[in-house]
């Protein structure tokens, strides 16, 4: 294959395929919750990759090194991963607000209970 | 928690050893990795093991959950006031240059001061709104 | 990517939360590898410490496996499929791993960072110095993403406690019903 210096990208897009499959596919909603989870550590795996420079180190200034990766998309990810935990934890408080109004965390249930209702 | 003697003898020893590398974390930002938010985190966690091994109780004795919300604020608003002090200081909205004694010739220890404050604000809001929002799970499950 | 595949299939929940945090955490070894060291260290405390212990109480609190669906649906399995698809052909163009001639790295921003961090900041962390000076903004911004955060789940999840009359334990009451 002439193009091995692309495999970075095709590991990302497996595991996001991987993740989205889980939050569109499957009804639990916290199973949806741990998809959509692995969907953002794979979109974080894709801009660390193209942040890495061959023959670099990590960006902290010492003496000896030459080149350093790019800092740029750390400092983004380093928001976007905090950012994730919050809305993990919302919407883990929200499954369980559900679950005490509905009874059950199966979307297909929670489906037809409001269309009964 | 009161027969698993090996999880609790254990705890005691690693609980200080967690809140102390969270604090070296916070501050050894600028040299290592780290700062503010993996020390947050980290702090979190320690408060989180010594709530699962002392109880719900106890530990909302030692860190009151009205102080935590309260930590939760007061941590923006440091970051927040920091920015309106290099405002008053002559500078723009969080340029730390103005934070300095000497802003010319010196601009780095402005930038050190600016840094170290924003960061602990960082680190104050992160800790407290993960243990407020353990607390706040656990609580729920309670009654 | 097996841990990722583990937790589509398994339908116990409790099973499905561990391995998210055995993904977070081979994750951050992986950024370790990739030299984004800062990165690393908030993915595994993040992922592999508060947001299993997250799940877990929400677990304890709901149920814990999943229900076995009646028929398999081909539809999503061909969505996943057809965007895969389309991704990796979007991805023949791009620069490859590694390569210090991608345009993400011969920027301005960038390029303006590492040279200049030492002189203006004098900070050695090159990514504190652009998280907490260079780009002081947006952090503010985070920082009032996660207060929401924890107000929001407070708000969602809280039941008013009263310390009893000598302070030791809360007497929980509803909020309101």
């Amino acid at each position: 294959m002439p193009n091995l210096g692309l495999f970075n990208y095709w590991v990302v897009i497996v595991l996001m395929m991987t993740g989205f499959y889980t939050v569109i596919a499957r009804g639990n909603l916290i199973k949806k919750l741990i998809g959509l989870n692995v969907f953002q550590v794979s979109v974080f795996m894709l801009y660390i990759s193209m942040a890495n420079v061959k023959g670099g180190t990590a960006p902290i200034i010492f003496e000896g090194a030459k080149i350093y990766s790019n800092p740029l998309p750390h400092v983004l990810i380093l928001t976007a991963i905090v950012v994730g935990v919050s809305t993990t934890s919302l919407g883990l408080a929200l499954v369980v607000r559900i679950k005490e109004a509905f009874g059950t965390i199966e979307e297909d249930d929670i489906r037809r209970l409001e269309e009964e209702a | 928690m009161k027969r698993h003697y090996i999880v609790r003898v254990i705890s005691k020893l690693l609980i200080p050893c967690i809140f102390l590398f969270a604090l070296y974390v916070q501050f050894h930002g600028d040299y290592g990795p780290g700062g503010g938010f993996q020390a947050g985190v980290i702090f979190a966690s320690g408060i989180v093991l010594y709530t699962l091994v002392v109880g719900l109780d106890r530990a909302q004795q030692a860190f009151h959950p009205r102080i935590i919300e309260i930590l939760v604020a007061i941590g923006v608003l440091i970051y927040g006031s920091v920015g309106i002090w290099c405002l008053a200081s002559g500078g723009k909205f969080l340029d730390y240059n103005a934070l300095a004694d000497d802003p010319v010739r010196h601009p780095q220890h402005g930038q050190h001061l600016g840094i170290l404050l924003v960061e602990l604000g960082v680190g104050i809001t992160v800790a407290a709104a993960v243990v407020s929002i353990f607390f706040a799970f656990v609580n729920r499950g309670r009654s | 990517m097996s841990t990722a595949i583990a937790i589509v299939v398994l339908r116990d929940l409790w099973s499905s939360v561990i391995l998210s945090g055995i993904f977070s955490l081979i994750s951050a070894g992986l950024f370790v590898v990739m030299d984004a060291v800062d990165v690393a260290f908030t993915e595994a405390a993040v992922g592999a410490g508060v947001s299993t212990v997250l799940m877990l109480g929400t677990l304890a609190l709901t149920d814990t496996s999943e229900k076995r669906s009646d028929r398999f649906q081909v539809l999503p399995l061909l969505v996943v499929l057809l965007t895969g698809a389309a991704l990796i052909y979007s991805t023949l163009d791009m620069p490859h791993y590694g390569d210090p001639y991608a345009p993400i790295h011969l920027g301005e921003p960038a390029n303006t960072y590492i040279y200049k961090s030492s002189n203006e900041i004098g900070v050695p962390n090159i990514v504190t110095s652009v998280l907490a000076s260079y780009r002081g903004y947006d952090t503010l911004g985070e920082t009032v993403v996660i207060f929401t955060a924890g107000i929001g789940v407070l708000l969602l999840l809280r039941r008013s406690c009263e310390m009893d009359q000598e302070g030791k334990t809360c007497v929980n009451e509803e909020s309101h019903s």
